[in-house]
C-alpha cells in the first residue's frame, strides 16, 4: 500500500524536472487549454451539453486515430474528428432528447472505428496510447504554437458572442422572440467546443476531456449563480486542476489525466458541500 | 396603405400617431392551409386587448408575425409605424412560465439584464452603471429586488414571471406580447403579475396583446378581444364579442356563453380543439 502511494505521490528529481524544457511546454500548454476550457465550461453547463462534450471528445479520438493509421498528424486528425462532430451536434440544437440519442449512436460508431484504426496501426504503442490519457510529452514548441492560436480564436469569438450566447443558452424562447440567431449560435458554440476538445485530447486525453470542459463549470454552478462569477471559477478550477496534474505526475512519471481528473474532482466535491451548507444556511433564515 | 396616407404631413420613418399595432387584410398559410385571412386590427398605445380562440387557430403565429419570426402571406403589418423584424426594440416579450433548471447558472438580475441587450453583440462592458441602473428600475417595479440575486431556477413560479415581465419592460418598449403568461400560475400570482401588466400600459401607455386561452383572469382589464376560430375572427370589446350568437356564428356550432358573476363561462367550444402544427416558438 505504502509503495503503491510512494510511486504515486513522488517528488524525487522534481526540481531537474521543472527546469526541462518540454515540462514548462507542458505547464505552457495547459495554461492556455484551462483559460478556454474553464470559460466554455459554465455555458456547457448551461445547455446541457456535457453528453456533446463527450461525445465531441470520442470522435477527436477516432479522428486522431485515422490520422495516425494514414500517416499524417494526429493534431490535426483530432481537429477534424472534433469540428465534425461539433457540426453535427450543433446542427442537433437545443432538443435534449434528439441530441441524446444521436450522440449516443455517433459516439459509438466513432469509438468503434477509432479501437479497430489503432490495432491496425504498427507503430509505437504509446503513440495509440498517448490519445486516450494524453500525454504531457507529446506537447512540443509547434504544437504550443497552434494551441494558442486556437485557444485565442476560441475566446476572441466567445468575447463577441458572448452575450447573445448567453442567452440563448439560458432562456432560448424569448432569445428567439429578440432576434437572437439562437440556431446559428447552437453551431458556432459546438464548433467552440470541437477546437477546445481538440486541443484537450493530445493533452489530457479523449477520456479525461471532460474533466476540463464539464467539471470546473458543473462545480461553479454549485457555488454561484452570477454568470461571471461561474466563469472565473471555472477557469481557477481548470487551471488549478491541470496545472496541479501535471506537478504532481511528473516525478512519478505516470499519466497526467487520473491526476487532473482527481483534482478537478476534489474541486467539484468540495463546491457541492459549499453549496449545500449555503443553503442549509439560508434555510434557516427567516425570510 | 390607408396608414401612409394619414400620416404623410409627419415624419416619415416614426410617425408619432400611428397605431401601437396595426395589421391589414393580413394573412398567413401554411401550403393549402390558410390559418387567418383579411386580418384587420388596430391596437392603440395603451390598450389591452386580449387573443383568444382554440388551440391551433393561429394565435402564437399572429405573435410570430409580430416578433417577425414569420412572414405574412398577404397584407401588412406595422409596429409602431414600422415593419416587423429580428429584435425590435420597440416590442417586449412574456412567454409561458416554464420549468427552469434549479442549477441554472443565472440570477434574475441576470434575465432582466439579458432582456436589455442580451441581444447585443460583444461583452457590454462599456455603460454597465446604467445598464445596472435600469436593471435595478426594472426589478424594483415588479418587486422582485429581494429575490434578485437568487439562481432563478430556485424561484417560485409567481417569482419567475414576476422576474418575465421586467425582463419585457426593461427595454422600455411600445408594445407588449404576451403569450399565454399566465398558464400554470396559481390565481394570486395570476393577479400579481396582470397588475403589473395594467399599471406599466396605464403609465407609460403601452399597448398589450395578451394571447390566452382562459379571459377571466384579465377581463377586468380588457379594452377589445381578438376571438379567432379556424379562420374566422372577430374584433370588439368583450361584452359585443362574448356573446352566444357571436361563438356561435365562429365555431359554427351551437355556443353558449354564460355570466356567472362576474365571469365568463363558453360552453360548447371545448370539442372544437384541435392538435396544431404550430405551437413551436
Amino acid at each position: 500500500m505504502s509503495e503503491l502511494l510512494g510511486r504515486l505521490f513522488t517528488f524525487e528529481g522534481l526540481g531537474r524536472l521543472l527546469a526541462l524544457d518540454f515540462v514548462q511546454s507542458a505547464f505552457l500548454a495547459c495554461a492556455v487549454l484551462g483559460l478556454a476550457a474553464g470559460l466554455l465550461a459554465p455555458l456547457i453547463v448551461a445547455r446541457g451539453m456535457s453528453f456533446a462534450v463527450h461525445g465531441t471528445a470520442e470522435l477527436a479520438f477516432t479522428g486522431g486515430a485515422a490520422a495516425l493509421l494514414a500517416g499524417v498528424s494526429v493534431g490535426l486528425g483530432a481537429v477534424g474528428g472534433a469540428l465534425l462532430a461539433g457540426l453535427v451536434f450543433g446542427l442537433l440544437g437545443l432538443r435534449q432528447r434528439e441530441r441524446d440519442s444521436v450522440i449516443g449512436v455517433v459516439l459509438a460508431f466513432g469509438l468503434g472505428l477509432g479501437v479497430l484504426m489503432l490495432s491496425l496501426y504498427r507503430g509505437r504503442s504509446s503513440n495509440k496510447f498517448g490519445l486516450l490519457t494524453g500525454s504531457i510529452v507529446s506537447v512540443d514548441s509547434t504544437d504550443l504554437t497552434t494551441l494558442a492560436v486556437v485557444a485565442a480564436v476560441v475566446i476572441g469569438t466567445l468575447a463577441a458572442v458572448y452575450r447573445p450566447m448567453l442567452f440563448a443558452s439560458t432562456d432560448p424562447d424569448v432569445a428567439v422572440a429578440r432576434g437572437v440567431p439562437v440556431r446559428a449560435l447552437s453551431v458556432v458554440f459546438a464548433m467552440l467546443i470541437g477546437l477546445t476538445t481538440a486541443l484537450a485530447v493530445p493533452i489530457v486525453g479523449a477520456i479525461l476531456v471532460l474533466s476540463v470542459m464539464i467539471v470546473p463549470g458543473a462545480a461553479a454552478a454549485r457555488v454561484t449563480a452570477s454568470p461571471v462569477r461561474a466563469s472565473l471559477l471555472a477557469v481557477a478550477i481548470a487551471e488549478f486542476s491541470l496545472l496541479g496534474g501535471v506537478f504532481l505526475s511528473l516525478a512519478p512519471g505516470l499519466p497526467v489525466s487520473g491526476y487532473v481528473a482527481a483534482l478537478s474532482f476534489l474541486c467539484y466535491l468540495a463546491c457541492r458541500l459549499i453549496g449545500r451548507v449555503r443553503s442549509r444556511d439560508r434555510a434557516l433564515v427567516p425570510a | 396603405m390607408t396608414i401612409a396616407s394619414r400620416t404623410n404631413s409627419r415624419a416619415p420613418d416614426r410617425p408619432a400617431g400611428a397605431p401601437a399595432i396595426a395589421l391589414r387584410g393580413a394573412q398567413v398559410r401554411f401550403g393549402h392551409r390558410v390559418l387567418w385571412d383579411e386580418l384587420d386590427l388596430e391596437v392603440e398605445p395603451g390598450e389591452f386587448v386580449a387573443v383568444l380562440g382554440p388551440n391551433g387557430s393561429g394565435k402564437t403565429t399572429l405573435v410570430r408575425v409580430l416578433l417577425g419570426l414569420q412572414p405574412l402571406s398577404a397584407g401588412e403589418v406595422r409596429i409602431a409605424g414600422e415593419p416587423p423584424r429580428h429584435g425590435n426594440p420597440t416590442i417586449g416579450y412574456i412567454p409561458q412560465q416554464k420549468q427552469i433548471d434549479r442549477d441554472l447558472p443565472l440570477r434574475g438580475r441576470d434575465l432582466v439584464g439579458l432582456g436589455l441587450d442580451g441581444h447585443r453583440f460583444g461583452l457590454g462592458l462599456r455603460g454597465r452603471a446604467e445598464r445596472r441602473a435600469r436593471v435595478d428600475a426594472a426589478l424594483a417595479a415588479v418587486g422582485g429586488t429581494a429575490y434578485a440575486d437568487a439562481p432563478i431556477g430556485r424561484l417560485s413560479g409567481g417569482e419567475q414571471q414576476r422576474l418575465r415581465v421586467a425582463q419585457a419592460l426593461v427595454g422600455d418598449p411600445a408594445v407588449l406580447l404576451c403569450d399565454e403568461p399566465l398558464l400554470s400560475l396559481d390565481l394570486a400570482h395570476q393577479r400579481t403579475v396582470t397588475d403589473l401588466i395594467d399599471a406599466r400600459r396605464r403609465s407609460a401607455g403601452t399597448a398589450v396583446l395578451f394571447v390566452t386561452h382562459e379571459i377571466n383572469p384579465v377581463l377586468p382589464l380588457v379594452d377589445r378581444v381578438l376571438y379567432l376560430v379556424g379562420g374566422r375572427f372577430r374584433v370588439g370589446p368583450p361584452e359585443e364579442v362574448m356573446t352566444s350568437e357571436v361563438l356561435s356564428e365562429l365555431y359554427r356550432t351551437e355556443v353558449d356563453v354564460l355570466r356567472v358573476r362576474d365571469r365568463i363561462v363558453v360552453v360548447g367550444a371545448e370539442a372544437h380543439c384541435h392538435p396544431e402544427p404550430e405551437d413551436v416558438p
